[in-house]
């Protein structure tokens, strides 16, 4: 933990008028690991992640990105995955991942021409076959289940190697089969790729198999007069030892710890 | 067997269809045979001979005061005008609303005023097209364009602000900038809803048209229904209303033809 932070929040705070949601979260996030946050709803953890996406500025604190101050706006060296919409419909599978190519080569046009353009065609398949959607390039997304739409929305963040990868319950819509695939395969590319990634999710076990940090946001004092009083905060912040490959080693230690998060 | 669930297959849905439109039809000879019955002149219900004779000497000779066929001169003189308009308000609705939908502050500053002109009734614009543009053709063009365009306009400005808020922040994560997200990903699906919209316009834009061209014009298929109605010619002008009905048939069927092959990605998500 003494290597430099990709990601620094210091004294967060995030209102709606008289609503706080969030309240001094102070957090370090180093390079490589998996965050994963989990609390009950209304906690603060989609306003969380949306903070450090820049979709939505904090009322107060700072937030900096490789020792930088963020900008309040998104930006190409974070990307993400929502629950839904995250793919552009009247796009193909290959005209969503090359998407983010263009845009960087082709600042007027937003399209590529000759070989540019079959450069970076081969690129986004090289992408689109490493998230298993080799059979399905050239299908739109309403032709894809909701699986091969997740796995078509990591692809296409992944083509911009973001510095930090931020999931919004990515497999909250899925059914269970197809969470177990898309698990490892997030598993998978965050040791290929070598990503920082955080994940927001209200499935606990689904954290811990996965993430190296667990956070639970949640309020530390409540007003029953005034719910809005307070803010949550980072209230449990574990690091667990896993070794790159997750698979097995650590599972019922890993589901003991949530079993006292779920009593606490 | 519940009527909800009662699906009637290809060929009876064509027989069903068809049959109020044949009850009308046999309604309508009844009807007109019993008026000439009684009275050999009548001229309010002619009979399908009358129609085709008066329509022949429209379709097949030539003016002797103009030199051209009547029926078909009106005919490109009245698509010209609507075609013209019509054009005109799409292309502007679409430049105009997707700057509207995409960028929150030219929204602020431009939508109050679309949303005042889109209510002024557009004949009410009318003696001031006059006034200003003549009665030559760019007057009536201006009408149907400023008739159909405003609504246009708010359709589809509301409809691109209502694109998920998921997809504008994807595509800035994927580097994307104003310009890009408005022709990359706000124009492209704007695109189906704007056939449906010039569909959907057809209607007040031949309104637009016939009214235009009943008050000050020397052509065109709504003045000589305005024209012949003088002499009570019924059998000029039901076939004109025939005929404008199933240009309008022929236009819809093509923008909804054209929006199927044109965005197969747009089906079966109702949009």
């Amino acid at each position: 933990m003494s290597a430099a932070p990709i990601l620094s929040l210091q004294n967060v705070w995030v209102e709606y008028g008289d609503k706080i949601v969030l309240e001094k979260v102070d957090l370090d996030i180093q390079p490589g690991s998996f965050v994963s946050i989990v609390g009950p709803s209304g906690a603060g953890k989609s306003s969380l992640l949306r903070v450090i996406l820049g979709q939505e500025r904090p009322t107060r604190g700072v937030i900096e990105l490789d020792g930088q101050p963020l900008a309040p706006e998104c930006g190409p060296d974070r990307g993400v995955v929502f629950q839904r919409y995250s793919v552009f419909p009247h796009l193909s599978a290959l005209g969503n991942v090359v998407f983010g190519l263009e845009c960087e080569q082709a600042p007027l046009t937003a399209r590529l021409f000759g070989s540019a353009r079959k450069a970076a065609r081969e690129q986004a398949e090289a992408m689109l076959v490493a998230v298993g959607l080799a059979d399905s390039m050239h299908q739109y997304p309403a032709q894809l289940s909701g699986g091969m739409q997740q796995r078509l929305a990591i692809a296409q963040a992944l083509i911009k190697r973001p510095r930090i990868l931020l999931l919004d319950e990515p497999f909250g819509a899925l059914d269970p089969g197809i969470r177990a695939d898309m698990h490892a395969l997030i598993q998978q590319l965050w040791s290929d790729y070598a990503l920082t990634i955080i994940m927001v999710t209200h499935d606990i076990r689904e954290a811990f198999t996965l993430g190296t940090r667990v956070l639970a946001l949640d309020k530390r004092r409540h007003d029953p007069h005034a719910p809005h009083r307070f803010g949550a905060t980072a209230v449990y912040d574990l690091t667990l030892n896993k070794k790159s490959n997750p698979e097995e080693p650590e599972k019922p230690a890993v589901l003991e710890i949530a079993k006292t998060q779920e009593n606490a | 067997m519940r009527w909800v669930n009662r699906h009637p297959k290809k060929g009876e849905r064509i027989l069903l269809g068809a049959l109020p439109v044949a009850v009308l039809l046999i309604a309508y000879l009844i009807v007109a045979a019993q008026r000439h019955a009684d009275n050999p002149m009548d001229k309010i219900l002619p009979l399908p001979g009358q129609m085709m004779q008066a329509m022949s000497a429209l379709m097949f000779q030539a003016d002797q005061l103009t030199g051209q066929v009547t029926f078909w001169a009106d005919t490109v003189a009245s698509l010209y005008r609507l075609g013209l308009g019509l054009g005109i308000a799409t292309l502007t609705a679409l430049v105009v609303s997707l700057v509207l939908g995409v960028l929150p502050p030219v929204r602020a500053t431009f939508g109050p005023l679309v949303t005042g002109i889109a209510v002024i009734p557009p004949i009410a614009l009318l003696p001031i097209l006059f006034i200003a543009l003549g009665l030559g053709e760019t007057a009536k063009i201006a009408l149907i364009a400023i008739g159909v365009a405003p609504v246009m306009i708010r359709d589809i400005a509301a409809y691109i602000a209502a694109l998920p808020a998921e997809q504008v922040i994807k595509a800035q994560t994927l580097g994307a900038s104003s310009w890009q997200i408005m022709i990359r990903v706000a124009l492209p699906q704007a695109m189906p809803r704007l056939i449906h919209a010039v569909r959907l316009a057809l209607g007040p834009a031949w309104v637009f048209l016939i009214s235009a061209e009943a008050i000050a014009a020397d052509v065109g298929l709504g003045y000589r229904i305005f024209l012949v109605r003088r002499y009570l010619s019924m059998d000029v002008i039901l076939p004109y209303v025939a005929w404008i009905a199933l240009l309008a048939i022929v236009m819809d069927w093509a923008l909804a033809l054209t929006s199927r092959k044109a965005f197969p990605w747009a089906e079966g998500q109702g949009r």
